[in-house]
This record gives structure tokens, sequence and C-alpha cells, in this order.
């Protein structure tokens, strides 16, 4: 009866001739989005729209296309043949030293991305009062985090996703050799690794968007920790490390326990957890993470890994990765829910 | 009529040692307008997020359309039509895709959604603008616009916290009168949170006066003449004062 009211409320108040000429089966419900996909749509037409997202991508697009260019140039010079194992994967750890390779380059702008995403998630409409508006629909209140997060992992993953096809296209062109399916796969991790990677500190920073009522405090203190894991962290990780060495005379065995106990260390670092991740992927002939002993490496074919085995390597750093991940956002999703929402 | 919509029984609030609101029974029949008065702080606004849902009673309950909005906030938040005070818009959108985009959450179809956005927006009298942005709005407009986004969801009930705020005078009568009018035309009940006493006695058939988390004062402006002052003569400030003149907040 409700609705009886209110179709003739419509009626009354729309241009005639739309009236007369609708058939009824149209003005029915029809094509009804789940609204949170509604939401989800918005959110990503909301970033792709934005200017820090497309700063951060011609940001991220130019690097790649420097590097890429740079590791062609080192490929000219380069006197190894188009035999190599794993030629194709040089095209993103090579490099001739103007600048860095790609995959330092994401590991480096990738916490940025995730960052400037996510800072402002929640306290922006905290901020704008859209928060309570939109929270007096008939949605469930995680639907706005949720949808945050996977609208900006689908922002992400598409960018990557190009951006990885980009270089691997130019790669084709450049070079004029096919990457082997070995190559394909190992590229397709690397790319989901990257992913990942970005997808942690998106979380990261989704966290402080909920704790932060300003999007500038929020912001400040994700990029406070990304420099400090970018440029600190293995700084003082050296101190201590010095700070501990053992004196004297060691054996092989102490050598290499502490070598791997500073390692460690480092590895509470995500970017040390992606950086191992993608040098093994992209360099199959990388068969340790650690420091080994010579009793270990007898016997020891110098032959690259199959991917079967270089994924098993980085299993442990893939899985920080997400831990910590589905920890920030964990938190983030818990603060979240249990906050009143008042109208700011 | 007679059909109950809104009833609170003892319903409380406490935060930490401060009771916010304090046992409070409140009834709302359909197609009431009923007027909630009392200065800042008084518990008005948090009564109403209780009536939708968003923040959890200590005691007592709740019922809006018969439903529990603390167990089932979403059937109550599908009926009920929130606008808060000072509401907030998407500023990088038209005032259509805001409109548009809550009647989606609403699961209304697209195109159906836009249909209703554009008879709203002329309703309200914002049809010749659904081109800029609202950042770009007045704070009337934005008012306005607001009562639109509420609208559009065909609630039973709708809660408008401090709607006239910012509105210039003309405005504002439109706007009390596009309020009775809708009353008049769907049956709407409308729950009318405001600071201003006049537009309060124009609009509202009953009002209930908060003080300090409690409703000490309820009925028509008439009955609460009667019962204060013994005639019907006194108007709805001379009412609304007579609990804060001289202390007189325990008048109950």
């Amino acid at each position: 009866m409700n609705d009886k009211r209110w179709n003739h409320f419509f009626k009354k108040y729309r241009p005639h001739d739309a009236v007369a000429e609708r058939p009824s089966a149209f003005t029915h419900k029809t094509n009804i989005i789940h609204p949170f996909w509604v939401m989800v749509s918005k959110e990503i037409s909301d970033q792709v729209r934005s200017w820090r997202f497309i700063i951060m991508a011609a940001l991220i697009a130019l690097t790649c296309l420097g590097s890429l260019y740079a590791a062609l140039a080192q490929f000219g010079k380069q006197s190894g043949s188009a035999e190599d194992a794993f030629f194709f994967l040089n095209l993103f750890t090579l490099s001739d030293g103007t600048l860095p390779p790609f995959t330092v380059f994401i590991s480096f702008l990738g916490p940025l991305l995730g960052i400037s995403l996510g800072f402002d998630a929640i306290n922006s409409e905290q901020n704008r009062g859209t928060l309570s508006r939109l929270l007096s629909q008939p949605i469930y209140r995680d639907y706005v985090i949720n949808s945050k997060f996977v609208a900006d992992l689908i922002v992400i993953s598409t960018l990557f996703v190009a951006l990885g096809l980009l270089v691997l296209g130019s790669g084709l062109i450049a070079l004029g050799i096919p990457p082997t399916a070995d190559e394909l796969s190992r590229l397709i991790f690397f790319i989901l690794i990257s992913i990942i990677y970005v997808a942690f500190w998106l979380n990261l920073s989704i966290l402080f968007s909920v704790v932060f009522r300003q999007a500038a405090t929020s912001a400040l203190s994700g990029i406070a920790i990304w420099l400090f894991f970018s440029i600190f962290y293995s700084m003082i990780v050296d101190l201590l490390a010095r700070a501990i060495a053992p004196k004297g005379m060691l054996t092989e065995g102490q050598a290499v326990q502490f070598q791997n106990f500073v390692l460690g260390l480092m590895r509470f670092n995500p970017g040390q957890l992606f950086s191992d991740a993608t040098i093994t992927l992209l360099m199959p002939s990388v068969r340790s993470l650690g420091a080994l002993t010579m009793e270990q490496l007898e016997g020891a074919l110098p032959t690259p890994l199959p991917i079967g085995q270089s994924l098993l390597m980085v299993w442990p750093q893939v899985t920080g990765l997400i831990a910590g991940s589905i920890l920030l956002f964990g938190l983030g999703y818990y603060l979240f829910m249990r906050r009143e929402i008042r109208p700011r | 009529m007679a059909e109950t919509i809104i009833e609170l029984v003892n319903l409380t609030k406490k935060y930490r040692s401060f009771t916010a609101v304090d046992h409070i029974h409140l009834t709302v029949e359909k197609g009431e307008i009923f007027g909630l008065l009392g200065p800042n702080g008084a518990g008005k606004s948090t009564t109403i997020l209780m009536m939708l849902g968003l923040t959890e009673p200590n005691e007592g309950q709740a019922k809006v359309c018969g439903i529990d909005p603390t167990r089932h906030p979403i059937e109550v938040k599908r009926r009920v039509g929130y606008l808060p005070e000072d509401i907030g818009f998407y500023d990088d959108r038209t005032g259509l895709e805001n409109l548009v985009y809550t009647a989606m959450l609403n699961r209304i179809s697209e195109a159906e959604a836009t249909q209703k956005a554009n008879a709203l927006l002329k309703r309200v009298g914002l049809e010749n603008v659904d081109g800029k942005k609202t950042g770009k709005y007045s704070k009337g407009m934005r008012q306005r616009l607001g009562l639109a986004d509420v609208l559009i969801k065909n609630p039973q009930v709708i809660i408008l916290d401090e709607p006239t705020s910012g509105i210039d005078p003309q405005g504002v009568r439109a706007f009390l009168d596009l309020i009775i009018e809708l009353r008049n035309e769907h049956g709407l009940t409308v729950l009318f949170s405001s600071h201003n006493l006049h537009q309060v006695e124009q609009v509202c058939d009953r009002v209930g006066i908060f003080v300090q988390g409690k409703i000490c004062a309820m009925g028509t402006i008439t009955d609460l003449s009667r019962q204060l002052f013994g005639d019907a003569d006194h108007n709805l400030e001379d009412i609304y004062n007579s609990f804060f003149d001289e202390g007189g907040v325990h008048h109950e």
C-alpha cells in the first residue's frame, strides 16, 4: 500500500510524456545491484577521478617506463644471448645503473600508492558528514569499510596488471622473443605479490583513517611509517648488528647463525619481505634467502630453480605479508565497528 | 489513525557515568508530526540515534514500525529516513548523483532511481541546479537536497534534526509547507527536532520537551498550556520557558 501511494506521488511529479509511454514492466524493479557493489563502484569511480590517484599512477607509470628503458639499454650492452634461461625476466630486474630496476621502484613507490589510496577512507566520510547519512541507509556498517578496501584493491590490481602487461608488451616488441610459460607464470606471481604488498600498506592507512579524525594526521603517520621502514629501519638493524656481533674468531656455524639472526630482524620490514619474494621469483638462480654454510652448498647444482621451488622458498614471506595485511585490516574493522557514529 | 509507529519504552543510554537519555517513554502515531524540543545536549540526538539502531540503548526498548532497531537495524532503516543536522553530501558529485546513490543503496534500480531523483529535485525546487556539484550548494539548498535524499527511499517515517537551520525565512516557510504536504498526501510520520519554537508550533501536532535526558512534558500545545497555566492561551514559548526559567527544571 505504501508503494501505491508513492507511485501515485511520482506519477504526479513526472513529465507527462514519460508517464504515458512507459510500459509497466520497465518501471518494475529490474536489474537491481546489491548495495555493496553499488558502494564499491562508487568508491572506484571516486578513486579513479581523484587527483592523487592520477598523480600516483602517472608517477608509477613514468618510473616503470624509465626502468624499462634502462633495462633495455642494458640488454644492448650485455653479452648474454637470448638462449640464456630466463632472459625475459631481466626486463624487470636489470638496470644500467642510472635508474633502479622495476622491482625496486615498486617496493619504494608501492607503499606510497597504498597510503595515498586509503589514508582518508573513513575520516573523510566522517568529516564531510556523509558517514551518518550513509549509515542511515539500509546497509550493514561493515559495508563501508569493506567496500572501500575492495574498491581500492580492484584499482591497485588493475593498475598493476596493466603495468605488468605494458612492460611485457614493450619487452616483446623490443626484444622480439616471447617469454616462456615458466617466465610468464613467474611474472603473474610477481604481480600478485606486488598487489599484496600494496594492500598491506593500504590496510595500514585504512587503519589510520579509522584511528585519526584528521586526514592529514593519518596521511603523515602512514608516510612516517613508510619512511621509517624504507630508510631508517635497515640502519637501525645495522647498528644493532654491529653492537651484538660476536667478537673474535667465529666458527662457520656461528657466523651463519648470526647472519640469519640479522636477516630475521630485517624481515620485520614489509619491504624486505617484498624484495625477498620478488628477487626469488624473478631471479630463478637465487637458491636461498639466508646465509648458507659451505656444507649446505655442497653438491648443489648451479641451475635455476623450478618455479614450484621458488614459490616454496618465498612462501613464508608471502604468508607474512598476507598475515600482516589481515591483522591491520582486522584491527581497523574492529575499531570502526565499535565506534559510535554521530553526525559531525 | 491511532496506529502506533514509534514506541519507546524506558529507553536509557549511558556514557560512563553520564546519562544522556534517562528512562524515557514516547509514543508517536502514524501520520503525526511530533516535535522534539530541548536545549543542546538534552538527549534528542541520542534518542534519534537509538531509534535508527545507530547506537544501542543500555536499558529499555525502542520499536519503530513494529521493529526493534537494535536487533534489526536494516529493516528499520529501510522504512525510516533520517536527515541529520548539517547533512553531508559527496561534494564532487551533483545533487542528482547523490540522490541516485542513496536510492541504489535502497535497492532501487538505476533507471527508476534517476526518475525518482528528478521528480524529487523538482519537488524541493532544485530542478534547475541538478548539474551543479553539491560542494557549490548553499546551506539552504543542501537542506532541501537532504529532504529529497530522505524521501527517495519511500519512507514511512522521517526524522528531521534541525532541518531548517541556515535556510532563509521564505525557504523555511516552503520547507515547512512541504513537510505538512507530504504528511497529508502520504500519511508520513514526521519527527521534527528543532530549537526554533515558532517553527515547531507551526507544524507539530504534538511536542515533547527534553530536559537533561528526560521528557518532562509531552502533548499538544493547548494541552500543555492547560496543564501548566490552567488555560489554553499560552504559546509554546511560554511553555518551553517555564521549564528553564527560575530553575524550573523540576517542574514535573
